[in-house]
Parts: C-alpha cells; sequence; structure tokens
C-alpha cells in the first residue's frame, strides 16, 4: 500500500513540475531510477523506445510503464493518474479564470503574442523530427533516405486534395505503415 | 451523458491513433475537435495548446483538460482526460505484460541455434492453434505491430515474430505448452 502511494506522490511531483510535455518527463524518471528500486537505467531505455513506437502520448506511456515495472498493472495506472492529476487541477483552475477574463484586453493581447510563438515552437517540432524520419545516421554524416523522403513527399502531395483533406489522419498513419512493410523501409 | 460519452470517445481516438506526443497530436485534434464536432475554433485550439505547453504536466492531457473544461464544466475535463489516458494504459499494460514473457522466450531460445530456432518456435507455437482450428487472432496482430515498428529486440525480425506468437500463445491459452521452459 505504501508503494502505491509513493508511486502516486512520486508521478505526482513529476506531473508538477516537468513543463513543456513527454519529454521533460525523462531527466525526472531518470532521477527515480537512482532514488528508488523501481527500474534501471537500462529498463528506462527500453521504457522509453517502446514508448516512441507506441499510441498514445509520450509522457503517459513511459509514466504508465514505469509504473507498471515498479508494480505490476495496478502500479502502472496510479502512476498515470498520479502523472495526470497536477494537469488536471491546473488546467481546470486556468480555464476557469479565462473563463471569466476572456474578454479581458491583456488577456485577449497576451494569446495575441502566444500563437506565433506556438507556431513556432511547432515548426521547431517538425525541424526536428524532419532530421530524424527523413535521414539515416551512416558512419557519424547525415544521409538523406530517398524512400521515406518520397513517402513524406506523396503523402503532403495527396493531402492538397480536398477530398482527401476530409479523412481521418489515422488512415494516413495505417497507409504509410502498410507501404512500410511492402517496401521495407 | 451522451455529450460525455462522446468526449471520452473522442478523446479515446485521439489517444489511441497518435505516435509521439503531444506535438504530433494536432491534426487528430483538429479532426475531431474542430472539423468533426466543432467543439472548439482552431485558434482556440491553438491557445489551448499555447496553455497546454507552457504549464506543468503533459500537453495532450493540458489540451484534454482544457477542451473537456470549455464543453461541460469540471467533469467534462476530467471525462476527457480520462479517455485522453487510457488506450495508452491499457496498451503500454499489455506490451508491459508481454515483454515479461518474451524475455523469458528469448532466454529459453538462444539454447537451440539460428535457423532450427525459428522453424521450431513457429511450429510449437501455431501447432497448438492449427489442432483447434482456431487462429489466435491476438498472436497475428502483434506479428503485424511487430512487422510495421520493426522491433528488433532480439536479433532478426524473424525472431522476434516467431517470440512474439510465442508469448501472446501463452497468454491467451495453455500456459503449460511451450514457452516458459
Amino acid at each position: 500500500m505504501s508503494n502505491f502511494l509513493d508511486l502516486f506522490i512520486s508521478f505526482f511531483k513529476i506531473g508538477l513540475f516537468a513543463v513543456g510535455g513527454g519529454p521533460a518527463t525523462i531527466p525526472y524518471l531518470m532521477d527515480l531510477t537512482t532514488t528508488r528500486d523501481w527500474f534501471t537505467m537500462k529498463e528506462l531505455t527500453n521504457m522509453i523506445a517502446i514508448s516512441e513506437s507506441t499510441p498514445g502520448p509520450l509522457g503517459l506511456n513511459m509514466a504508465t510503464y514505469a509504473g507498471f515495472t515498479a508494480a505490476g498493472v495496478w502500479g502502472g495506472l496510479i502512476a498515470s493518474l498520479g502523472l495526470v492529476f497536477p494537469s488536471v487541477v491546473i488546467i481546470i483552475l486556468i480555464a476557469r479564470f479565462l473563463k471569466d477574463f476572456s474578454e479581458n484586453k491583456y488577456v485577449k493581447l497576451t494569446f495575441f503574442g502566444i500563437r506565433p510563438a506556438v507556431t513556432a515552437l511547432i515548426a521547431m517540432a517538425v525541424f526536428n523530427l524532419c532530421k530524424v524520419s527523413l535521414f539515416i545516421e551512416k558512419e557519424g554524416a547525415m544521409v538523406p533516405a530517398f524512400k521515406t523522403i518520397a513517402l513524406a513527399v506523396v503523402v503532403f502531395v495527396l493531402m492538397q486534395n480536398q477530398k482527401l483533406k476530409k479523412m481521418h489522419p489515422g488512415i494516413w498513419l495505417l497507409f504509410a505503415a502498410v507501404v512500410g512493410v511492402v517496401f521495407r523501409f | 451523458m451522451k455529450e460525455l460519452i462522446s468526449l471520452y470517445w473522442a478523446f479515446f481516438r485521439i489517444g489511441g491513433l497518435t505516435f509521439g506526443g503531444g506535438l504530433t497530436m494536432l491534426p487528430m485534434l483538429k479532426y475531431e475537435l474542430v472539423e468533426k464536432n466543432g467543439w472548439v475554433t482552431e485558434e482556440e485550439l491553438i491557445d489551448c495548446y499555447a496553455i497546454g505547453q507552457c504549464t506543468p504536466g503533459i500537453i495532450a492531457v493540458n489540451t484534454a483538460t482544457f477542451v473537456g473544461y470549455k464543453k461541460r464544466g469540471v467533469i467534462g475535463g476530467i471525462i476527457s482526460t480520462l479517455g485522453m489516458i487510457s488506450p495508452s494504459i491499457v496498451i503500454i499494460t499489455l506490451i508491459a505484460l508481454c515483454l515479461e514473457q518474451f524475455m523469458d522466450n528469448v532466454w529459453a531460445m538462444t539454447r537451440t541455434d539460428g535457423g532450427t530456432r525459428c522453424g521450431m518456435c513457429t511450429d510449437a507455437q501455431y501447432g497448438g492453434n492449427i489442432g483447434k482450428k482456431e487462429p489466435c487472432f491476438a498472436c497475428l496482430l502483434c506479428d503485424l505491430y511487430c512487422r510495421i515498428f520493426s522491433i528488433h529486440v532480439y536479433g532478426s525480425s524473424a525472431d522476434c515474430h516467431c517470440t512474439c506468437i510465442g508469448c501472446f500463445r501463452n497468454y491467451t491459452g495453455n500456459k503449460e505448452k511451450g514457452g516458459k521452459s
């Protein structure tokens, strides 16, 4: 029981202090490998790899996995709930505040400035993703992977079609996955 | 009540179909929340996103809570968040369970050599199925999954696909057969 409580509190802290999404939780998880005997550094690298290649938000996948390694199925559930608990409380407070002040001049001006900044952040993420997904590292140098680039271009061009644009994004992922299997990327 | 269910279900789909993290989720969020259900406008979604980025916690959950709260208050926020986290918890728990079995299988298999190992494993694991004439759906799913994401946990992907089938066999049916030897 106390183990579960410890799990909940540890992940509650991660959820409370990790600003910037899933990747920001990694240093905190590394910390846990030294302060608790729940999982080792090697297990953590496995967790990160598996969390990246499974559906769902990265931070949450890692929390479930780490909790599972520490204390089984219930551990996974408790760690995940611990992680999201602070988010839910904080966001509800902010949303409540914004509801009352949404017509406020300063709140409006803040968002006016924040929107382009978010666009830049997303663009940065896209850039980083391109580096990982469109290039292969060969003998220390970055070599463009032509097959993957071709696939990305094909999907991008197809998506310009008005009808295809309305399709569920998951269908594109499935399509790409099938192409990957067939052409052995 | 009906709206709460559709909130839960929409975020369940978003959580279950995005790979990576909060940032790769944007197209899915836009599709489900703006285009399909019209719960928020595109501008509001970007605002949610901005708030999600600069507040503690993972972005996906922050966005889910925000949109849920906007629609149905505190309960809406909680339900949306639960929807977002449910697929992760289920999928990761299954994989973690599977991997524990998987590691046992890997150690059992290292005793035999390369080529035969693969064939033996497939025979042994499929054998039970052929007799019963019930294809193991979980095996096929896991096999497909490994192929798609080319998970090379041990040796070649062929090895991996066999071990995966093995561990799912152990999980879905008679535990005394194969596997944990």
